[in-house]
């Protein structure tokens, strides 16, 4: 049986590691046009990317994450801010297993 | 706006990611004490690492006994993907931001905090705006996981099921207002969530896991919107 809390404590190194090493060694503004713009694009690609189809997996039923996606694009879509996107879709989620 | 000012509205939008992360890490907390760690050990991981797949990944580790190299491996592969978050929030800081600052965030720099962090309305982000949704993050992670171990019936199903999609409509929240006047910003979101999907049911492609499909994806996306639509210098003020 190896030693659990040296598991924990690799697991927290490199975990701390690969987060803190791009902010703590890329300290000038990038210009380089693509690299800048490649930076620019990436958080929308990966949180486009985590959102869908995960979302569908979410909750205990997929017409209600369903649900949840479709009104939480239109709250968007139309200006809602994002305590009020989040809560509305916990809200279908609920509303809709009440139901299905 | 001053520090505390700043500070409060980081803490105000990192609500949901507090309410998300009840829910999220209410799970990791079961499954911790399923595979056989004490209340204890499972409440150090989260407080340590404040991720969700990479601390499920390491109870599987764990429960097999695996060696320590195979444990840092599988950090390093689940987690890599905030290697790149990284790198982009690290062009959303002022280049004179002290080091302190810098070391201090790096261990927040979550999917959902770097999400909202992106989000912020000016091209430097102010370090008591992290803080601010760090303070209101971490919690949730903990305490989740805490309430997770001590019991696995305190939250009912469907209020953890609710809390569940919390997160994701706060992707949402950040990813879909700034393509309503940018239609490069429009493309590379439908982009990106197709062919999510695609990588999701096709075969072999499926086998891909979720972590190195986010970097896959986001290598060849990203690049690709980067070299056919490069940003203009006045675009950079386009945050929101």
């Amino acid at each position: 049986m190896n030693n659990i809390y040296i598991y924990m404590f690799i697991m927290a190194a490199v975990t701390y590691l690969i987060r803190m090493l791009p902010l703590a060694l890329i300290k000038k503004k990038i210009t380089n046009k693509f690299f800048k713009s490649f930076l620019y694009y990436v958080p929308f690609v990966t949180l486009a990317v985590m959102t869908f189809p995960a979302i569908l997996d979410a909750t205990e039923n997929v017409w209600s994450a369903l649900a949840a996606f479709v009104v939480s694009m239109i709250i968007a879509y139309a200006g809602g801010g994002l305590p009020i996107v989040a809560g509305i879709a916990c809200v279908v989620v609920f509303v809709v297993e009440r139901f299905v | 706006m001053n520090n505390f000012t700043l500070f409060k509205r980081g803490f105000k939008n990192g609500i949901p990611i507090f309410l998300g992360y009840l829910a999220v890490s209410f799970t990791f907390g079961i499954a911790a004490r399923n595979s056989g760690l004490s209340s204890l050990q499972a409440i150090l991981i989260s407080a340590t690492n404040l991720t969700s797949a990479g601390q499920f990944a390491a109870l599987g580790v764990i429960a097999a006994s695996s060696g320590y190299i195979e444990m840092a491996l599988t950090q390093l592969v689940v987690n890599l993907r905030y290697c790149l978050m990284s790198s982009s929030l690290s062009q959303r800081f002022d280049p004179k931001m002290k080091s302190h600052h810098r070391y201090l965030i790096s261990f927040g720099v979550t999917d959902e905090i770097f999400g909202v962090s992106s989000a912020y309305e000016r091209e430097n982000v102010p370090p008591a705006y992290c803080y601010g949704l760090i303070a209101a993050a971490f919690p949730g992670w903990v305490l989740g996981t805490a309430l997770g171990c001590l019991s696995g019936d305190i939250l009912p199903a469907s209020v953890l099921s609710a809390l569940g999609v919390a997160l994701y409509g706060m992707f949402i929240a950040i990813i879909v207002p700034p393509t309503k006047n940018n239609k490069v910003l429009l493309g590379v979101v439908v982009i990106s969530m197709l062919l999510s999907l695609v990588f999701a049911v096709t075969p072999i492609l499926k086998e891909i896991s979720s972590g190195f499909r986010v970097i896959i994806l986001t290598l060849v996306i990203a690049s690709a919107a980067a070299y056919f639509f490069p940003i203009k210098d006045e675009e950079e003020a386009q945050y929101e």
